[in-house]
């Protein structure tokens, strides 16, 4: 069997829309630099670098080896990722499954984006099929848009349910000095932000950001000598289901969440997530799928999301506070995205977390969404595994 | 390390142009024969890496095309941006993990809808390096020249690579670019970029591979041998040229001897029976045995002039043609480690190569001028 394996460092640089003051490699080097200190560690105790981005936002090829001058991994093991806006969560799921191997013992993964140098649409228009799909899917935005449709249709649900999502977040992200947009938002303001693709306005939307993110995964035979509460990863779970836009046969419903969900408490042997998990940073590109996915994970059942929203379930101080960071609607930049989900649970656990900490984290779980409806899942746990 | 073998492998028909298949459906040959091959169905697979390219395929998240024709509906999965021989060293650790007891590794290129020279412009520093005009081959050609002048190569000598592998590519079916030349064709080609002319340069294909990773335990079910893995690791070196010396591979001479170490080996010369690795240009093929610790610094000339890498000699190098006969880009390294596993296992056909294969090798690259290797070592028990 493999290692037990879990994070003892993490870094984040200061997200911002446009960081003027860093080129890529910088931004790499300021994650990668706290994320060691915060395990109080150097380079030369790493064994190895996994980095991930998504290329086309800054139109560099063979990252894993143009980044080495930021990552640290000259004269190393240095392997690149990439998934789409699943890449940051399936960077952690590799960190896992390379510790666990015993290939290594302690692992820097890290993931980035500078966002400010591309043109995000236009980058992720090209996910399509250039013959088929290209001419008419055009970019996240309206994709989401028909997610939200879709919803709204079959559940009733209504924009201002999902307006509370942005505001429950905003204000989470007021206690996170890391986050983007930091600043309280009413309901009112979200309803009254210019609308992007309908139902969908600006601030039901994630902004995109320059950021990175490092973690340091160990094995069992040194976590504990690094770090005294390290955040052990109890199980991953992953679908990257569809090929094709035109596959995706069923838009009120994250599908690839469901399963992964499903496999994912399986593993943990978790019944009631609602009533089990203590803490969830969810990767929430917009403000319906704070609806919509806490439904298809189990949290409730369909069509009960907004009720657990405005019932302040989900809101710091509630029974399953999502989200204490602020999560992506404060802060996006892209590929590490998933990554920052990961880190910010292993505050939680590590109590770490400052204002935004949630008391007695025991279980957290992070997520990853991106490329054609996709969910990566991994769970954090305080206790070591058996 | 648990054991792990590996039970499959298929790989398409590469050709300078496939215009009759898109490229998932180039990977779902690969995969259907790999499957076939390892006796098995697709619920036989417990978990998915595929690997890919954004650039190479001009569409951003290229792993969204080629899951479902990978099998990983269902499945947990992941995909490794680079060469085939990295994705795979993903596959393995997620069965020594423990996660998994099997795991398919796909990867492809298809070369025909590239642009090498765009794509391989924008691995370089987009501010002080692109606009040179940089790519792949012109790199490549100044760490060809550093390396001849450093050891006093000639062009002829590098020229032999292209002779022995282009001629081995005639046996391998799979290849092609397989042809009967001399020193004096390669040298008569059209000059690329001084010193590399055509001959010296492998082409850029369309094609696919796919291999199955097992555990021990679900590797003894198979209708063949499986193939051990024996030891694995892979090193990046610096990034700008100018901070490498570029005469020399530490990062593949690093890699190298962390895959000897895992595998028992202390004189690789002696105990590895056969090589494939990726020499997407001549001079790479002269360079890369000294990295591997084939001979010595500055004696890979001498290698290949004693006939040591031919495919009937004591060390054979790139039996199957490498990247001379074929070079479906991102799976070159995936490739590879087939052709490799072919000859642990003995059914390589004409690329056979004459003893006993007890231990092979397979190599795979990432970036531009050798910057990060990745070296696996394959063995009969």
């Amino acid at each position: 069997m493999g290692k037990r394996v879990a994070i003892v460092g993490t870094g984040q640089t200061h997200h911002r829309s446009i960081r003027r003051d860093v080129n890529g490699q910088e931004l790499i080097h300021e994650a990668a630099v706290r994320a060691l200190k915060d395990a109080e560690l150097t380079i030369d105790d790493i064994g190895g670098v996994v980095i991930g981005n998504m290329d086309h936002f800054e139109g560099i090829n063979y990252v894993d080896c143009w980044s080495i001058d930021g990552s640290g991994g000259y004269l190393k093991p240095t392997i690149k990722l990439t998934t789409g806006g699943t890449t940051g969560a399936t960077l952690a799921v590799a960190g896992y499954h390379m510790v666990a191997s015993g290939m290594f013992e302690k692992l820097l993964v890290i993931g980035w984006e500078k966002n400010s140098e591309s043109d995000t649409t236009g980058a992720i228009i090209t996910c399509t099929d250039p013959i088929i799909e290209r001419q008419f899917v055009a970019g996240a935005i309206s994709g989401l848009a028909l997610e939200a449709q879709a919803y709204m249709h079959r559940y009733g649900a209504t924009p201002r349910d999902a307006a509370r999502v942005s505001v429950r977040d905003r204000r989470h992200a007021c206690n996170n000095p890391h986050a983007q947009l930091r600043g309280e938002i009413t309901i009112e303001d979200v309803l009254n932000s210019p609308r992007l693709a309908d139902p969908l306005r600006l601030l039901d939307m994630c902004p995109r950001s320059d950021g990175a993110c490092a973690v340091v995964f160990a094995s069992e035979d040194v976590a504990e000598k690094i770090c005294p509460t390290p955040a052990w990863v109890l199980a991953t779970a992953n679908r990257h289901m569809f090929s094709d836009y035109t596959d995706v046969v069923e838009m009120s419903s994250l599908l690839s969440m469901v399963e992964a969900s499903k496999e994912l408490w399986q593993k943990l042997g978790i019944r009631e997530p609602l009533k089990e998990v203590d803490v969830i940073e969810l990767y929430q590109p917009y403000s319906w799928a704070g609806l919509i996915w806490i439904e298809d994970m189990g949290l409730c059942k369909k069509g009960e999301g907004p009720k657990l929203l405005w019932d302040g379930v989900t809101d710091m101080g509630g029974e399953l506070p999502i989200n204490p960071s602020g999560g992506v609607v404060a802060t996006n930049p892209i590929g590490a995205t998933g990554l920052i989900r990961c880190a910010e649970i292993a505050l939680q656990i590590q109590g770490k977390a400052g204002a935004r900490q949630v008391s007695d984290v025991k279980l957290g779980v992070a997520t990853g969404f991106g490329g054609n409806w996709w969910t990566d899942m991994l769970a954090f746990g305080k206790k070591k595994p058996n | 390390m648990e054991r792990v073998a590996i039970i499959g492998m298929g790989q398409t028909q590469h050709a300078a142009q496939r215009t009759e298949v898109n490229f998932p459906e180039l990977v779902y040959e690969a995969v259907s024969l790999a499957l076939k091959d390892a006796g098995i169905g697709i619920d036989g697979i417990d978990n998915v890496i595929t690997t890919c390219n954004d650039f190479w395929d001009g569409r951003t998240i290229s792993s969204m095309a080629t899951g479902d024709v990978s099998g990983a509906r269902g499945k947990n999965v992941s995909a490794v941006e680079g060469d085939g021989a990295f994705g795979a060293f993903y596959g393995l650790t997620r069965i020594l993990s423990g996660a998994y007891g099997t795991t398919l590794v796909t990867a492809y290129s298809k070369g025909s809808e590239s642009v090498p020279y765009l794509i391989t412009n924008a691995a370089f520093d987009p501010i002080y390096m692109r606009s040179l005009g940089l790519d792949m081959v012109t790199s490549c050609a100044l760490q060809a020249r550093r390396y001849m002048k450093r050891y006093g190569i000639s062009e002829e000598e590098c020229a032999l690579v292209a002779v022995k592998n282009r001629g081995n590519a005639l046996a391998n079916p799979n290849a092609h670019q397989g042809m009967r030349i001399t020193v004096e064709d390669v040298m008569r080609s059209r000059r690329i970029a001084d010193p590399l002319k055509l001959y010296d340069i492998s082409p850029v294909s369309d094609g696919a591979g796919c291999i199955i990773l097992a555990r021990e335990d679900r590797a003894k079910k198979i209708p063949h041998r499986p193939v051990w893995v024996k030891g694995v690791s892979f090193c990046a070196d610096a990034y700008l040229l100018g901070d490498r010396e570029l005469s020399e591979c530490r990062a593949l001479e690093k890699a190298a001897q962390a895959a000897y170490k895992m595998a028992g080996i202390q004189d690789p010369r002696k105990e590895i029976d056969v090589a494939e690795i990726s020499e997407a240009f001549t001079y790479q093929e002269l360079l890369w045995t000294e990295g591997l610790g084939f001979c010595e610094k500055g004696g890979g000339k001498k290698l290949i002039a004693s006939g040591a890498t031919a495919k009937n000699g004591d060390i054979p190098v790139n039996p199957s043609g490498g990247l001379m006969g074929a070079h479906p880009v991102i799976a070159a390294g995936l490739i590879r480690i087939l052709e490799a596993a072919r000859q642990v296992r003995g059914d390589a056909g004409d690329m056979q190569v004459k003893k006993q294969v007890q231990l092979a090798l397979a190599h795979g690259v990432n970036g531009v001028c050798g910057q990060s290797h990745c070296v696996w070592v394959l063995g009969r028990d």
